[in-house]
């Protein structure tokens, strides 16, 4: 991204659209003090509750904040914004890393944000521990970018909201955002194959010494973003060739 | 061949050859690299062909419109000129490049129809950001006092009238200090004295020595306005000319009138009148435009100060056009022997 300029007012727009910054910082906030503020003090197999749902609600948050770039860009399209940017020497290249950089803004800023409120409800970890944490969700948030901008230019903006927020709500569910829903069986395999398990799995790699994610995670995080940039593509070229 | 865009002014200093020293002043209009070149081009939209081959070649500095009712093709063409959609048949070049590579190089400002100013941005971080993305853009306070946008450059761009955001669009597609710019129909949200505002602007930012090419379906901005007036109707260029020449063609009015006991030999006499007609008690009065209209009038009441019911109205483009497609279509060709000759070598002098 050479324009840091254009960048910079990217972020500035994204952080003054006070909707998005109550979905994807706000609700996992509310959610994570309803849950866990009654819950401060309880432990269960060996961990700390509120610190099991710090992370799942982080998973789900910087998720959230990641697709929302994906209603910014169906809000262009539907101002012709768009088309008026594609007669600018800006290339898709980095109107895209623009807004994948600004999703990844607003992701850090929930991970922050519920960071600082785990830590009133007693969450302790070490500096790596936290780094790791992170590092690992940013990979796992790869192909939620990628859906993103590929939703950005499959749906209007009215279809997108509750699109959205049933995406993300099903993404979450499956992946083990409010706790695990599968223990075992074949629906636990299939839950594996999705992204947002993964995600989570990021999240609570905090929680146990195993360590980093198996080679699954890293298969799965790469075939879903690969397979989803292919889609993102064909959808993209679809929606530019159209008669406007 | 000279490396140059568009018409070029030689200043050949002959120094030693005579007594005095001479200075002589060449201009080359070079047809090139410069300027813009449509050839052929054709684009259809499943049965509906929006533009049928259309060939026009336009100088740098010129400043063009395209004139012509709704479904004209006026969009169409600028789309493809601005690379927004690919042509089924011909091409277009700007400045000797395809036109991706003319707005890559930062060459070309453009007001779409749509293109709502993004929000959560004040009109000045808009435009600064705009100004970040060109190799070339213009200061953006010098933008701002220039589109008259300074006052409420601090507002949020969703807060802005029609016309004040139709000034922002036009700062935007002008920070890129652009060679061409291209405006579809610029003043269609916008009410009568925005209208004039807006062309006053356009007016300072042309003298620049721009080429413009903008879209209207009013004849009175392309006549003030532009050099030269292309007219379209039904994807094809009807007319080419100058304003006056398509003026002629197109802006007449008609003078009606109930008038008893005249001749209408002896009311085509009547200066700046091109045809009389009488239906009964109502005659009919052409005229080529409206001075000589307003002149036929004042001479009418003169002459017979009975003249009841008086009604002085345009032809109308629509009408006008009408007219012009239909000779046009039985004979695409030469219908009005004017779309061959006229739409190549006007204005590049």
């Amino acid at each position: 991204m050479k324009n840091l300029t254009y960048l910079r007012f990217e972020i500035l727009r994204t952080l003054r659209n006070r909707r998005f910054l109550i979905f994807s910082l706000v609700f996992p906030l509310v959610l994570f003090f309803a849950v866990a503020g009654p819950n401060k003090n309880v432990v269960v197999e060996g961990i700390h509750f509120p610190l099991y749902y710090m992370t799942g609600m982080a998973a789900w948050g910087s998720m959230t904040a990641m697709l929302s770039s994906g209603a910014r860009i169906a809000a262009e399209r539907q101002i012709g914004w768009t088309r008026q940017m594609k007669i600018t020497p800006l290339s898709t290249r980095s109107y895209f890393t623009a807004k994948v950089l600004s999703g990844y803004m607003m992701s850090i800023f929930a991970l922050v944000a519920l960071a600082i409120a785990g830590t009133t409800l007693g969450v302790r970890l070490s500096a790596v521990q936290w780094l790791t944490m992170l590092l690992l969700l940013l990979v796992g948030l790869v192909p939620f970018a990628i859906i993103g901008i590929m939703l950005g230019h499959l749906m209007k903006v009215d279809s997108l909201g509750p699109a959205l927020g049933g995406i993300t709500s099903l993404f979450a569910l499956l992946g083990g955002s409010f706790g695990p829903i599968f223990q075992s069986g074949v629906m636990l395999n299939v839950v594996k194959d999705i992204p947002s398990y993964w995600l989570v799995q990021a999240s609570q790699s905090v929680l146990s010494q195993s360590g980093w994610p198996p080679l699954q995670a890293w298969v799965v995080i790469v075939v879903w973003s690969l397979a989803m940039t292919r889609l993102a593509i064909r959808v993209y070229r679809r929606d530019t060739l159209r008669v406007l | 061949m000279f490396e140059t865009f568009g018409p070029t002014t030689l200043r050949i200093h002959l120094e030693g050859l005579s007594i005095c020293e001479k200075v002589v002043d060449v201009t080359i209009a070079d047809d090139r690299p410069g300027g813009i070149v449509l050839s052929h081009l054709t684009k259809s939209f499943g049965d509906v062909q929006a533009v049928r081959s259309i060939d026009l070649t336009i100088a740098t500095g010129e400043i063009v419109a395209l004139l012509g009712p709704n479904g004209a093709g006026k969009t169409t063409t600028i789309d493809m000129v601005l690379g927004l959609s690919q042509p089924d048949k011909g091409s277009v070049t700007l400045f000797g490049m395809t036109p991706a590579n003319a707005v890559k190089a930062g060459l070309i400002g453009g007001m779409l129809q749509t293109g709502t100013p993004v929000q959560y941005l004040s009109v000045r971080e808009l435009i600064t950001m705009m100004a970040s993305i060109y190799p070339h853009p213009l200061d953006v306070d010098e933008v701002l006092h220039l589109t008259g946008t300074f006052e409420f450059a601090e507002r949020p761009t969703t807060k802005l009238s029609g016309g004040q955001t139709q000034r922002v669009r036009f700062a935007v597609a002008l920070v890129a200090d652009p060679d061409l710019l291209v405006l579809d129909e610029p003043t269609a949200a916008i009410d009568v004295e925005g209208r004039r505002d807006f062309w006053n602007i356009m007016r300072k930012v042309a003298a620049q020595g721009k080429t413009v090419i903008f879209a209207t379906h009013y004849l009175e901005e392309a006549d003030a306005f532009a050099d030269r007036i292309v007219l379209m109707a039904r994807g094809r260029i009807v007319a080419d000319g100058p304003p006056t020449e398509i003026k002629a063609r197109v802006g007449g009015r008609v003078i009606r009138a109930t008038l008893l006991d005249v001749a209408t030999s002896e009311l085509s006499t009547i200066v700046g009148v091109t045809n009389a007609e009488r239906r009964g008690d109502a005659v009919t009065l052409a005229c080529a435009d409206s001075d000589s209209s307003d002149r036929a009038l004042r001479e009418l009441l003169a002459r017979y100060p009975g003249a009841r019911d008086l009604e002085v109205r345009g032809v109308g483009l629509e009408e006008a056009f009408l007219e012009l497609t239909a000779d046009n279509d039985e004979d695409a060709d030469d219908g009005l022997g004017f779309s061959d000759d006229g739409t190549k070598g006007h204005g590049l002098g």
